[in-house]
């Protein structure tokens, strides 16, 4: 277990930062043993079958109440708080594999790096082609690899922040490990997530994997070009996945073809502008000039 | 099988506890699964077990206890049961549901010694 901040996966691997580097030399000797000469009373008299016979046991009952996602949860709440300070706007990009989320991505840093700072965390179980795939856009990117790991963590996206240090104001996109189970539970402090679903993938996604269709907020339906030779029902998708969450705002596009991707960077752009609404900075967007009339 | 990671978290949350409330082994853990969280029960059993070796839970033993899904119906102004996120309201059939129970996944309580 990390003895920094107590993480315990030893699979994630992040970009330039050695497998487990919060080693560190222990040539003394570690003494854990506190004396504890005051009582602990914490009998709530709700044992299991209300079993409660003095001198018979030591074991007591412990109500706890806490959330298993807790500890993410709190991972979260501070990366949050540092986007905010910041004046950033976070994206989670959520789908299955092959949905054609880095394809998307590359496309959309390539229209919009001289619009805003951008930078992007790769999230994948193994290699960093993704990330170099983003680097030969010119935009600033790092890797996690996640080993066995099914997602990305609050945690493991602090400690790639520390590494990658966007700049103030910036869109930091997400890029998660293709799944579309496992990350809808896991918040990373993000302002929205966004799903990707390929329309070469079927329309009943929504309603087979609803969790993720729920938490998010945008739906991208990608490879739109193909439409011509697929049997895919778009309308019935739609329908799917606002059963799932019918809030959910929808955009047809292709990141091959460009088609629909007009409306996604308006989406962005959009976002951005309501992140920067009072945050004070030396870049914020200036007053609009007002014209006599 | 994020079931793993959560399994992990457990681990740490009753590794914590352990030190503010001062005691060396949990006997038995009881978990509050919604229906409609991200949990499938089975899995999380089954990795519980993998993931308490060599820990202060070595030798407990875990409960699941199923919350069942609740939601509010804007239609019929009231709570109706549902079994998946995208289940229509039983009544009136609108899908505009506010879920108001069933999304736990929280450590109920502990036997600990």
């Amino acid at each position: 277990m990390c003895t920094v901040c107590g993480c315990g996966e030893g699979e994630t691997q992040i970009e330039g930062e050695n497998p487990h580097q919060h080693d560190h030399d222990h040539d003394h000797s570690h003494h854990h043993d506190h004396a504890h000469d005051h009582q602990h009373i914490h009998d709530y008299g709700q044992g299991p079958a209300h079993a409660h016979a003095p001198g018979m046991s030591q074991s007591r009952m412990v109500k706890i109440e806490q959330d298993i996602l807790g500890k993410n949860n709190q991972y979260a709440q501070a990366n949050r708080s540092r986007f905010a300070q910041q004046g950033m706007l976070v994206l989670n990009l959520v789908s299955s594999p092959g949905s054609g989320k880095t394809s998307l991505l590359t496309r959309t840093l390539e229209t919009l790096k001289n619009e805003m700072p951008l930078s992007v965390i790769e999230g994948d179980q193994q290699t960093s082609q993704d990330a170099d795939r983003i680097r030969a856009t010119g935009v600033s990117a790092i890797q996690i690899n996640t080993g066995k790991g099914c997602h990305l963590d609050a945690h493991q996206v602090g400690h790639a922040i520390d590494h990658l240090s966007p700049q103030d104001t910036s869109v930091l996109f997400i890029e998660n490990v293709g799944n579309l189970v496992c990350p809808a539970a896991f918040d990373l402090g993000e302002a929205h997530k966004v799903a990707i679903l390929s329309i070469t993938e079927g329309e009943d996604k929504p309603i087979k994997y609803p969790d993720m269709f729920h938490a998010a907020d945008l739906l991208l339906l990608n490879k739109i070009d193909l439409l011509p030779h697929l049997d895919f029902n778009v309308d019935q998708c739609i329908e799917y996945a606002r059963k799932v969450n019918p809030g959910l705002r929808v955009l047809q596009v292709s990141a091959t073809t460009g088609e629909g991707l007009d409306n996604w960077y308006e989406w962005i752009r959009l976002s951005r502008q309501s992140r920067l609404i009072g945050f004070s900075s030396p870049e914020k967007p200036k007053e609009p000039t007002i014209k006599a009339v | 099988m994020h079931e793993m990671s959560l399994c992990e978290g457990i681990i740490q949350i009753l590794e914590d506890e352990s030190d503010k409330q001062g005691f060396q082994k949990v006997k038995q853990i009881w978990l509050e699964i919604g229906a409609l969280s991200h949990v499938e029960p089975q899995a999380m059993y089954f990795c519980f077990d993998a993931v308490k070796q060599n820990t202060l839970a070595a030798d407990a033993k875990l409960t699941i206890l199923d919350i069942p899904g609740t939601a509010w119906c804007m239609n019929c102004a009231k709570n109706v049961k549902i079994k998946q996120r995208y289940d229509e309201c039983p009544h009136c059939g609108s899908v505009q549901l506010q879920v108001t129970e069933g999304e736990e996944m929280k450590i109920k309580e502990l036997e600990v010694e």
